[in-house]
Formats: C-alpha cells, structure tokens, sequence
C-alpha cells in the first residue's frame, strides 16, 4: 500500500487554480499555504486579498478573507489587524496593485509598523488587465501600454519596492526571492513563513517581494519566461534579506 | 441628566463612543477636524483603536477592515475628503459592511471653501459612490439632534450591514450648544457575528468578505439592495413638520437652514403669514409622503431653502409636489451663511412676486 507523502495543503481547497498554465502564482499561493499550515495557524488567519489576478484566489483558500479595494489591502489589513490583533493578517498584492495604485497604502502601513505580513508578487506587468506596463516592467521589456519596450525617458524606472521598504525604521523584515529553481524556491518558503512567524510572535511588519513570472502576456512559454527571469528580472531586482531585525532580536 | 456646553465634532465623538463606537480612522480636515482630535485620545480611553490615517483613502479603507470584523468602525471628513472615501463607500455598500461616516460639509465644489455649506445633498442621496447604491443619510438640525442620531446609527448600520451618512456642516461641527449625552451602550462580548472574519472560538474557516460577485450573484445582490431601499422608504423616514395646519407656504430645509427658516417663520407668523415648513431628519429615505400629501387646494407654493446654489433638494420636492404648486428656491452658498433677516425677506420677496404675478 503506498504511503501519500505529498498533498495539497489542507487551508487551500481541493479545486484546481484558474490561473494560467506555468504561471508563478500558483506556486507562490501554494508556499504560503504550506506555511500556513504547518505553523498550525489556519483559523487564526485572515487573508486580505488584492485586486488582480490573485482576486481568484479567494475561489481557492480555505481562510477567513476580506477582498479590498485596488492597492488597499495594507490599510484593510490594518483595520482588520487592529480589531483583531489575535489574528495573522496577511495581503498577497501584486505589482500593479501595491507599487502603483496602492505604493502609499504599503509604505504608510510599513512606516507605521503593523503588525502585518504583505506578500509581494512581482511579475513586471498587470496580468488581470491583459498585460499592460507595471511599475516593475523592466526597461525595454513590451507591453501593450509600452509596445516597444519600457522607455525610461517618458516612463520612469523599475521600481524596487524592498529597497523603499528597507529604508524604513519599523519594518522588521524585508527580503526578496525568486521563485525561479527548486533551490531558490526552498529559500523563498523560508522567508515566507519567517514572515508569518513573526506575527505569531508580535514583532512587527514583514514585507515579502516574490519575482514571479508571466508567461501568458510575456508572450513565452513557461520555460522561456523563467529564463527571462534569470536573464532580466533578477538581475535588476536583486534577491536577498534587506533587513531582519529578528535575529537581532535573537542574538 | 446635568447638561454639558460642547462643540459639536467633539460632542459627536462622544456619542460616537457611547454608541458603541470602537474604532475610528481619519484624516484633518477642516472643518470637521475636531472630531478626529478628540477621538484620538476618547477612543483609547474605552479600548477602542484611532488611527490617523495617511489619507482619506486610507481612512475609510481602515474602516472597512475593521468593519469585516465586526467592530463599530466610522470615520469622519468634510466635502473634499467624502469623494476621496466614495471609493470606499461604495466597497461598504457592496461587501455589506456597516460603518458610520460623518460628513460635515464645507463650500464647493473643488477644495471649495472651509466654511459651513450644504452642497453635498446630491452626493450623499444619489451617487456616494460608483455602481448605483443607495445608504441611510441622517441630517441633523442641532448638536443634540446629531449626538441622538450619531448615537443611534451604528444601530441602523448593523441592521442593515450597510454603511451610514450623517450629513452635517460647518456650522454643527464648529459652534458650540448645550447637550445632553445618553448613556454608554452596552456592548456584547465578542465583536464577531456569524458573517465577520476573525477566528470566534469555535472550529470555521472560510468566511469571505468580499465586494465583487460573480455576474447573476451581483445582479441578486442589486435586487435585494431595492428591497432594502423599499423598506427605508417604508419604516425609516424621519421628518420634523412645522406649522403646516393652515400652512399656505412650505418652507423645506433640512439641517442648519432649517433652523434659520424656523426663526425666519416665527417671524412671518407674527406678521399673519402662513409659513410652516417640512425639515427632513432622513435625506434618504427622503419625506416623499410629507410632500406628496399636502393639501394642494391650500398651499401657494413650496420654497427649498439651502446652504447651497443651486438648491440641490429641489428636484427630490418637485417629484413630490408633481405640479400641483410652483416650487421656489433660496439659498447662500460657498460658505456664506443663511440669516434670519435675510432669509425672511428673501420668502416675503418670493411670496409678493408670486402673489402680485398670480
């Protein structure tokens, strides 16, 4: 008799994902998950979710959710975390929706220190939406808004969202991982449930930066976009713990 | 009960907290800025939670995810800072979520003015916010009438699990009077419903927030709000009538200007006119039987008096009075006030016209 030693994790429901064959989200959504249940916390959590392709996440999770507003979910989540500071209050926000509509929202609520976790899916374009220029849409990289390549003259730069986090004095965590190779994957998860955990323990906020990809409005295949992603995007988004003030805390 | 001489912002914060108030999100604004300085000291007090939020986006957005939980939340702003919040309004409305908004009104449009003025009725009674919703609106005349009507909305927004106006202006928010407060509420235990996230105890998960449907559920959702209007409509009016008996005008203001026309028409009552006048307490639900039933072969005509030009009530009573007597229109606007003086003779102007006319 075989022994089932892999399955999906019990706070997601046993459905499968709406979202694009080979696209990141789906992994991304899967490690938090994890993490969730293996720190046993599923019913304390409430799950803010965003406004993008990651909306359809609220077909999938088994948690208590509120869905907000574009860009919002950090100010809902404070809301929420203030009500219920018993609670693991979580937002999972793509690029579109934290570092442009909502760029105010996720600062102000770092510079305040929340007791909060937002998880940061970066995949350089707004994926809802049918693929339009992000914040984080890299330079030269098409876009049906930017449709021969991202020019900094008229559009600005990149914007990486960690190094503006880092610069502030409340946040307790702030790292970004790819989500690229089996290798990376395992640290991100690490990260990812640091980051949970320290709400568990009432230290402060923690900021999470995912670089996934886009495989359909990249216009790759799910292969070719991870190559993009080492080529480009990790290139320009380095990954690495900008701050933990966790382990000072420790020592 | 002793009385207490209070401002009205900060009065309106106290019965906030007497009501059950437990959480407050908001951003200064004149001239309602009182509001968000007294709870943020108030609200500790009783263990409930302010934040200054970074923006009246923010704000409201704050309350939102308070009011998922279960908490009484409200937030406060004047004029520019409600459009800033209809966003969130209209997000309130969608993910039935109640919460108490306060709007002491200012001049406008624009950054307008930071004066008292009633230009907001439209925004609050028709379109505070995208996608066609409709929201209890309660418009108080005195300090005492919004600590009462400030006391009791977050009852009508659990209720309804809806959000709540309380349109005042300038003029509440920022003179003082003497008021009487009521009694602190009592507050159930837990802060969680069957609906509200947040972990209750008991072995759930699950519970789901949410403002968007798919496209039959949003459409069920629409029908169900209709009801819910019908039943505001049919339960909930409030309505102050004033002299109507022999009444051959009929004055309709509500708020501030309805205690300016009060004074203007125990004035012209003492000079054998017959003046009375209809004040909606509800914007929304609006008086419409109050209007509808007035007896037609004995009223020469209505007169909408506003902080506002143009007169923004004025559509709402013409629907009523269907053309059975003309309907007139005085106001002042921009954050210039009504008076006494001039807004008697601006109804014996309006009345002499259309006497020597007719």
């Amino acid at each position: 008799m075989a022994e089932k030693i892999y399955t999906k994790p019990p706070c997601l429901l046993p459905l499968s994902s709406g979202f694009c064959p080979g696209c990141l989200h789906s992994l991304a959504t899967k490690l938090i998950a994890e993490s969730i249940d293996e720190l046993g916390v599923a019913e304390k959590v409430i799950n803010v979710l965003p406004v993008g392709c990651s909306t359809m996440n609220s077909l999938y999770w088994k948690l208590d959710m509120v869905t907000s507003a574009h860009g919002r979910a950090p100010a809902v989540a404070t809301g929420v975390k203030r009500c219920r500071p018993d609670a693991l209050v979580f937002a999972y926000q793509g690029d579109g929706d934290l570092a442009s509509i909502g760029l105010s929202e996720v600062l102000m609520a770092a510079n305040r220190g929340e007791h909060i976790t937002i998880f940061f899916a970066n995949n350089s374009t707004y994926g809802m939406t049918g693929g339009q220029m992000a914040p984080t849409t890299l330079i030269g990289q098409k876009s049906t808004t930017c449709v021969f390549g991202r020019d900094p003259d008229t559009t600005g730069f990149p914007i990486r969202m960690c190094e503006l986090v880092k610069e502030l004095e409340a946040p307790v965590y702030v790292a970004r991982f790819a989500l690229n190779s089996p290798a990376n994957i395992r640290k991100a998860k690490k990260g990812i449930k640091k980051a949970m955990q320290n709400q568990i323990d009432g230290l402060g906020f923690s900021f999470v930066e995912l670089l996934i990809n886009c495989p359909t409005n990249w216009g790759m295949s799910p292969v070719q976009s991870i190559a993009y992603m080492e080529e480009n995007t990790m290139k320009y988004f380095p990954c690495k713990v900008f701050v933990d003030k966790t382990e000072e805390e420790e020592k | 009960m002793a009385k207490l001489f209070m401002k009205g912002n900060e009065a309106v914060g106290e019965a906030a907290v007497r009501g059950g108030i437990r959480f407050f999100a908001g951003y200064p604004i004149t001239p309602q800025s009182e509001l968000p300085e007294y709870l943020s000291w108030r609200l500790p007090e009783v263990c409930g939670t302010f934040i200054q939020a970074e923006s009246e986006v923010a704000a409201i957005n704050m309350v939102y995810g308070a009011a998922a939980t279960g908490a009484r939340a409200m937030t406060g702003s004047s004029s520019p800072g409600i459009s800033l919040k209809s966003e969130g309004i209209s997000y309130l409305s969608a993910a039935e979520l109640p919460a108490v908004i306060i709007n002491v009104q200012r001049g406008g449009p624009g950054l307008g003015s930071i004066q008292p003025a009633q230009q907001d009725y439209l925004q609050a009674t028709k379109a505070p916010g995208h996608g066609g919703f409709r929201m209890m609106v309660f418009a108080p005349n005195s300090i005492q009438e919004a600590v009462d009507l400030v006391y009791e909305a977050p009852e009508y927004a659990d209720r309804d699990r809806s959000p709540v106006l309380v349109l005042m202006d300038g003029c509440l928010g920022t003179m003082m009077d003497e008021v009487e407060l009521p009694p602190f509420k009592e507050l159930p235990e837990t802060i969680c419903k069957p609906w509200t996230v947040g972990y209750d105890g008991t072995t759930r998960s699950g519970h789901l927030i949410t403002p968007i449907y798919p496209e039959a559920g949003l459409e069920g959702k629409n029908k169900l709000a209709v009801a819910r209007t019908k039943r505001w409509e049919e339960n909930d009016v409030q309505v102050e009538e004033f002299m109507l008996d022999d009444a051959e005008w009929v004055i309709v203001a509500y708020g501030i200007a309805s205690r300016v026309a009060k004074q203007a028409i125990l004035n012209l009552r003492n000079k054998g006119v017959k003046v009375g006048m209809i004040r909606p307490i509800t914007l929304f639900p609006f008086p419409k039987k109050s209007i509808a039933e007035l007896d037609y072969s004995q009223v020469k005509g209505l007169i909408d008096i506003e902080m506002s030009i143009p007169a923004l009530m004025r559509e709402d009573i013409e629907l009523q009075v269907l053309g059975r007597a003309p309907v007139y229109e005085y106001g002042r606007s921009g954050g210039v006030l009504l008076d006494d003086d001039s807004t008697e003779a601006a109804i014996w102007k309006i009345i002499e016209e259309a006497s020597s006319n007719g």
